[in-house]
């Protein structure tokens, strides 16, 4: 039997969630830049708070809550060290993309990543290419984060899978259907607030449970004297660690899911202001909870059965039933957040970048409206029903999904942006030598040095689309103009 | 503050160049704290409030110090753009 005290807190959250949805959705159908530009990208409207957190949200996931300080919990302070290459993750993407992004949206009227490749490179190969790989792999992360959220409901409430699964499934659907870009940027924000809480919550819990910071570490360090070491008693080799400076670092300047949010915002204040926020509040998130694993390791002497089961674990351990019942909202808020932004683009991905243009009927506001309304709750459908009973070709693409975005999209976004000889021959050949590598180094298990397949990867698509750009011709000047405002 | 599309070009290669310039630092700060300060055995390490210095340096006070580092730069070196067309012609 489940406890009901830990779902009370939890089910009024979600409807919370369903209640912003529906008072956006109703904005969003008189939105003066159309209904497009409306429910796609919410009218580039984000102030410097919302933008901070939505891209946080997007990008902590199922791993920041609750695989991640499972990790920390066996290994120590070695992998807490390696949480916080995270740091710079918004100031970075910001930094880099930010500005450029909001010009060139603007310009060529983009909501979506691909609108950008296609107005830069002219290739409906590289759109074909883009659209494929972007429903793909956001379609296997979502699953994959419906079964992580699901399983971490039944750990911790008691309840069936089946159940946490409709009950936080359905409301990502609905209200990500319902109030577009908009209404998951806004219950982004509020799902970043119940992140910063729930760890500040379960943080101050596991330290008083220890016995206080110094006597945790002390008595953790006696266990094992290798979690004090930034190796972790010699297991996290250099190369290893640093990759991540790849895979977690740089890399996520390709990740379509938090590049789009430099076309979202309303002003260079508020990016400015997002940078600062973003990059205190990751850098408190990715510190906190991965504490909060190692830390455990002094609360539940008994062991584990197995890393994803230390956070609910301790949840349930160390906090009343009602603070457990918020805090579980805390991952789950990390879940939804990711998945509703994968939903709203892979929707976007369909109706924009496919369907709107290569239809040839006529299209008014009206079925635009109806069309993306509808496209979005079948996605949200499917992932719901694959969630239920996962078919292994999705477990399987989810092993590609973060490292193929980065190697499909870092290179076509960054020097798309930066490099004036960039082209269409260089984007196509990096994004299927890149993909395609990244899928082998990760079958065969080839690795050079102990790095993570992410680095050959990375070099391999930045050496092909160097290649093909200067085999390919030169972008024309009116790309050129528009894209750097000279030739 | 009026700028041509070239000079907003410039500004935002500036900007750009200053953001990975301090991701350069804040890795080089991550990386000799990190393994500098925690050479020789577990029991060797030294103690700030309770966690080693190598993780207490390069983990919390790397944290706090380049989020101080973000308003530094955004305030001094970023410039606010306005985003809709300029129309020089």
């Amino acid at each position: 039997m489940g406890n009901i005290m830990i779902l009370v807190p939890m089910i009024i959250y979600l409807a919370l969630m369903l209640v912003i949805a529906f008072y956006t959705g109703r904005k969003s159908t008189s939105a003066k830049g159309g209904f497009i530009e409306e429910y796609f990208i919410g009218s580039r409207s984000m102030g410097g708070f919302v933008l901070a957190m939505t891209l946080i949200a997007t990008y902590s996931s199922a791993s920041s809550f609750v695989g991640g300080p499972g990790v920390a919990f066996t290994r120590g302070l070695g992998w807490v060290f390696l949480a916080m290459i995270q740091v710079p993750t918004a100031f970075l993407t910001l930094g880099v993309l930010g500005k450029k992004f909001a010009i060139i949206s603007r310009k060529i009227k983009a909501v979506t990543v691909t609108d950008f490749l296609r107005a830069r490179y002219k290739s409906d190969t590289v759109v074909i290419l883009s659209s494929i790989a972007i429903l793909a792999f956001f379609a296997a992360t979502m699953v994959a984060q419906f079964i992580g959220g699901a399983r971490l409901f039944q750990a911790v409430t008691g309840y069936s899978y089946i159940m946490g699964l409709v009950i936080f499934g359905i409301v990502v659907v609905i209200y990500t259907t319902v109030g577009g870009f908009r209404a998951v940027a806004l219950t982004d924000a509020i799902q970043g607030v119940v992140m910063i809480l729930a760890t500040i919550f379960l943080l101050f819990a596991v330290i008083k449970a220890g016995g206080g910071a110094a006597n945790a570490i002390d008595t953790i360090s006696q266990v094992n004297p290798g979690a004090m070491e930034p190796t972790a008693g010699g297991t996290i080799t250099k190369p290893y660690i640093l990759s991540f400076w790849v895979l977690v670092g740089f890399g996520v300047l390709g990740l379509p899911q938090t590049t789009i949010r430099g076309m979202g915002f309303k002003d260079s204040k508020s990016m400015h202001n997002a940078m600062i926020i973003g990059t205190f509040v990751v850098g408190f998130l990715m510190l906190g909870m991965h504490l909060v694993g190692v830390f455990g390791q002094a609360v539940l002497t008994q062991g584990v059965e197995s890393g994803d089961m230390v956070i609910p674990t301790l949840t349930v351990t160390v906090l009343h039933p009602i603070l457990a019942g918020i805090f579980i909202a805390g991952p789950l808020a990390a879940i939804m957040s990711t998945v509703d932004s994968m939903l709203i683009l892979a929707s976007a991905a369909i109706i924009k970048d496919l369907y709107m243009h290569y239809s040839k009927s006529e299209m008014t506001e009206k079925k635009l409206t109806n069309l993306s309304f509808i496209t979005t709750a079948i996605l949200g459908i499917v992932v719901f029903v694959f969630a239920i009973n996962p078919p292994s070709l999705i477990v399987w693409i989810n092993l590609f999904a973060f490292g193929g975005l980065e190697a499909a999209f870092l290179c076509p976004t960054i020097f798309g942006l930066y490099w004036k000889r960039a082209n269409a021959t260089g984007a196509i050949l990096s994004f299927i030598g890149g993909v395609g590598s990244f899928f082998y180094y990760t079958i065969s298990g080839v690795k050079y040095i102990g790095m993570h397949q992410i680095v050959p990867t990375i070099a391999i698509a930045i050496v092909l689309f160097v290649i093909g750009s200067y085999i390919g011709k030169k972008p024309d000047k009116e790309t050129l103009i528009l894209f750097y405002g000279e030739e | 503050m009026k700028m041509s599309e070239k000079e907003k070009n410039r500004q935002l290669n500036k900007e750009a160049l200053l953001t990975v310039g301090l991701y350069i630092i804040f890795f080089i700060w991550w990386y000799a704290t990190g393994y500098g300060l925690s050479n020789g055995d577990p029991s060797t390490f030294t103690y700030i409030m309770g966690l080693p210095s190598w993780f207490f340096f390069s983990c919390v006070l790397g944290w706090i110090l380049v989020s101080i580092a973000v308003i530094v730069l955004v305030k001094k070196f970023f410039v606010e753009i306005d985003f809709e067309d300029s129309d020089e012609k």
